[in-house]
């Protein structure tokens, strides 16, 4: 048992805003998931033509100006829109907010793609003549755009960057909210991660030259980790922004805590520019299990990473089954079979997915899955129905990412 | 084109510039930037229309020229009188 932290030192979630292929808010994002409704539909992409994506239809104009989305980005939207809904899901008023005191930590895999494809678009159209660059384009093209929008959007003077992590960059934003949090930097911390991936071709492209852009004639089973029949991955957009904060300061207010984050890890494979690897997965889980001072056997649910790709699923299974293969009660389930990869914003709108069954003792399944991979035995994986469980304590959420990033973080129900 | 013409295609790349703004009271003798909120990125965006759309290149050092409505027609006329 581990000595009780103070309340300082207790860093707690009271916010969530989303945007995925499937919800625009938690309540629709859980329904959907729950109800095995997926977020997957074709989509035209520059050079390729119809390619299968996850496409956000969330309402831009909600929170910003028509000049606004002009001058920024989709990456920038789709941080504004998850910002602000954090906030207004945690019942804070940002005019009351010492706006300073907030920080803003948006993780991504990449950015800039979109508008460089864009560009040199729009200058093939003069023959290459670079005099029709957009002067536009530096500020779109930023690591710090998202994150940077968020503050513009809304005022903040507190920190802002983002953090490239690959396809781990949305526990990785949140990492590092919860991380300025206990060094005292800021108040609150508006961190997860986003993606505007689907707007550029390269990504759909490299997919495709890797032999891992996913194709079904019926998009919406595209995506399915786990099955025999898999084949890719499915790019999305998305985005998903907590409100995080100490637990002293949400106690003070009052708010509502979906969880408090215990436990969470990142370490490199330092094997392979794209194969994952498993031993260094199980090491990532075990330094997250062993930062929240509990066992694998406490875990109720594990959100798996899991793309749909032959490599990458049999990798995870290999790593979960090493770390809770004693433990054959831990459910285990897959968002992506439902919205595809969401890239950045993955690992935060999986785990926000994943959160209300602390309330309502339900777990969502992972979808599509009709023929299990021998190479991907797992005990209670949750299999195409959501099923009722006696108790959710502590969720586990994995994400992975390119160059070996492996990154977890542990939640648990939240009890004073 | 006819001044008329110009002005007409000005309106039009402004509306798209800044399309939150209501353009219906703007005044041709003001600088555009004194009744609309146009900042200097947004102003760039009219030389770069007029670059895409007419091949017209507006040196840096007649930037003030386009101040007003009536100003950039003046400068422009010239310059689209033939398109």
């Amino acid at each position: 048992m581990m000595a009780r932290k103070p309340n300082e030192a207790r860093i707690v979630i009271t916010g969530v805003g989303l945007t995925a292929p499937n919800g625009n808010n938690l309540a629709e994002f859980r329904e959907s998931l729950l109800a095995g409704k997926s977020g997957i539909q074709k989509f035209n992409v520059r050079y390729m033509g119809e390619v299968l994506a996850g496409v956000c239809h969330f309402d831009p104009l909600r929170y910003q100006k028509k000049k606004e989305l002009r001058r920024g980005t989709r990456a920038g939207s789709v941080a504004i829109y998850c910002a602000q809904e954090a906030i207004a899901d945690a019942k804070l008023d940002l005019a009351c907010l010492d706006k300073s005191r907030i920080g803003v930590y948006v993780g991504i895999t990449e950015h800039g793609n979109v508008d460089t494809e864009k560009q040199i678009y729009e200058i093939k159209q003069f023959d290459y003549n670079t005099t029709f660059v957009s002067h536009h384009y530096n500020p779109r093209i930023v690591a710090n755009n998202p994150a940077g929008e968020v503050t513009l959007n809304m005022g903040i003077t507190g920190p802002h960057y983002t953090l490239g992590a690959a396809c781990a960059g949305g526990n990785i934003g949140l990492i590092q909210g919860l991380q300025m949090l206990l060094l005292g930097e800021v108040d609150l911390a508006l961190a997860g991660g986003v993606s505007e991936t689907i707007h550029a071709f390269g990504a759909f492209a490299s997919f495709r030259s890797e032999g891992a852009l996913a194709s079904h004639a019926d998009p919406e089973k595209a995506c399915r980790p786990f099955d025999k029949d898999r084949n890719g991955v499915v790019v999305s957009e998305g985005g998903c922004i907590y409100l995080v904060e100490r637990l002293g300061d949400a106690l003070k207010r009052g708010a509502k805590i979906y969880g408090e984050i215990v436990g969470y890890a990142i370490n490199s494979d330092a094997f392979d520019f794209v194969l994952p690897n498993a031993q260094r997965q199980a090491e990532c889980m075990k330094l997250a299990l062993n930062k929240a001072g509990i066992s694998a056997g406490d875990i109720d649910i594990i959100n798996t990473h899991a793309t749909g790709t032959r490599e990458g699923d049999a990798a995870e299974c290999q790593a979960i089954r090493e770390v809770f293969g004693e433990y054959p009660h831990v459910y285990i389930n897959n968002t992506k079979s439902f919205i595809g990869h969401t890239m950045g914003a993955a690992a935060a709108l999986e785990l926000a997915g994943n959160l209300p069954s602390f309330e309502d003792h339900i777990v969502h399944p992972t979808i599509n899955l009709d023929h299990l991979d021998p190479e991907c035995p797992l005990n209670n994986l949750v299999i195409n129905k959501p099923i009722k469980v006696d108790k959710v304590n502590y969720i586990l959420n994995n994400s992975f990412g390119m160059l070996g990033i492996n990154s977890v973080v542990i939640i648990k129900r939240f009890e004073e | 084109m006819t001044k008329e013409e110009i002005k007409s295609v000005l309106m039009e790349i402004v509306a798209e510039i800044i399309p939150d703004e209501d353009l219906t009271n703007l005044k041709g003798d003001i600088p555009i930037r004194e009744q609309v909120e146009l900042d200097s990125m947004d102003f760039l965006d009219i030389i770069m229309e007029l670059r895409k759309r007419y091949g017209i290149e507006v040196p840096e050092d007649d930037y003030m020229q386009l101040a007003t409505l009536d100003s950039s027609v003046a400068y422009l006329e010239p310059r689209m009188r033939d398109l």
